[in-house]
């Protein structure tokens, strides 16, 4: 058994991780801090169960994932999920049989330019909403500092971490067709007169 | 020789993890006579930088933002309420 650090300092030390990644999810500033207090609350009621088979910021999170998920299936609203089968089929349909690209693959203009427009972050903060649960949640925490591979695919129940290689690998070819369509080719006619 | 599909995995896998000598080799070659997947692999680049920027955002931050002043004054408080009160019951 080990013991968790001082309750008056979870804040301070992981309620940046714990709100951002409340925020992807819910999509909503306040239901996002409620949620980080609830969560941090639960936290304090369980402490005594603290394994330390993880680290305080996974066993946190588990706790913020497992608090989201009521909170959806109390509001009867369903998460977007939608099956991999599905979803492999659509990844499928990027290559030919032989296994090279279907699909045009045109070239973004002055990508970093992107990341100092609001609008941007939008888009792609909804692209990744658009993922599949699973890859989305992955996407997330896979960027959350502190948190190994180990953790990450504790928190979602992946079996190993070469399966999470696959799975990061399909969310980021989602999220480049994403804002391809969306962001960078979105007036393809601008395109068409820029690039060729 | 590699297909454009398997080097994509590829690509991917080498933003998480050292890929070995001879998969660093197969990309190095595929990637100068494949236009399609050189571009691929700068979008794939792209995305995961902005994955980054958006949860650790730099100081002019333009990804989510950090839990508010507010709100973090609002729940350590909360959390010390709920210290003080057990404290209490346990005296």
């Amino acid at each position: 058994m080990s013991a968790v650090s001082d309750p008056s300092t979870w804040v301070a030390q992981h309620g940046d991780a714990l709100f951002r990644y409340a925020l992807m999810k819910m999509r909503d500033e306040s239901q996002a801090e409620d949620m980080v207090q609830e969560t941090f609350l639960a936290a304090l009621k369980a402490r005594e169960n603290f394994s330390g088979n993880s680290s305080e910021k996974t066993w946190l999170i588990g706790i913020l994932k497992h608090k989201i998920i009521d909170h959806f299936r109390k509001h009867k609203r369903e998460q977007s999920s939608d099956d991999i089968e599905s979803l492999t089929e659509q990844l499928d349909q990027q290559f030919d049989r032989t296994g090279h690209w279907s699909i045009p693959m045109r070239t973004w203009q002055e990508p970093e330019q992107a990341h100092e427009d609001k609008e941007f972050w939008k888009v792609f903060s909804a692209c990744i909403a658009h993922l599949p649960e699973h890859l989305a949640d992955l996407f997330i925490l896979r960027e959350i500092k502190g948190l190994s591979s180990e953790d990450v695919c504790k928190l979602l129940d992946i079996s190993t971490t070469n399966n999470m290689w696959v799975m990061l690998s399909r969310a980021r070819m989602r999220l480049r067709g994403c804002l391809d369509a969306r962001w960078f080719n979105r007036d393809s006619n601008k395109q068409n007169r820029g690039e060729r | 020789m590699l297909s454009c599909k398997e080097i994509g995995e590829l690509l991917s896998q080498g933003l998480d993890r050292k890929l070995s000598f001879t998969d660093r080799l197969r990309v190095r070659f595929h990637l100068i006579i494949c236009k399609t997947c050189s571009c691929y692999d700068k979008q794939l680049q792209f995305v995961a930088r902005s994955a980054r920027r958006l949860m650790q955002p730099d100081k002019d931050n333009q990804g989510i933002p950090p839990l508010s002043d507010k709100a973090s004054t609002r729940i350590t408080d909360t959390i010390k309420q709920q210290l003080d009160k057990a404290e209490n019951k346990k005296e």
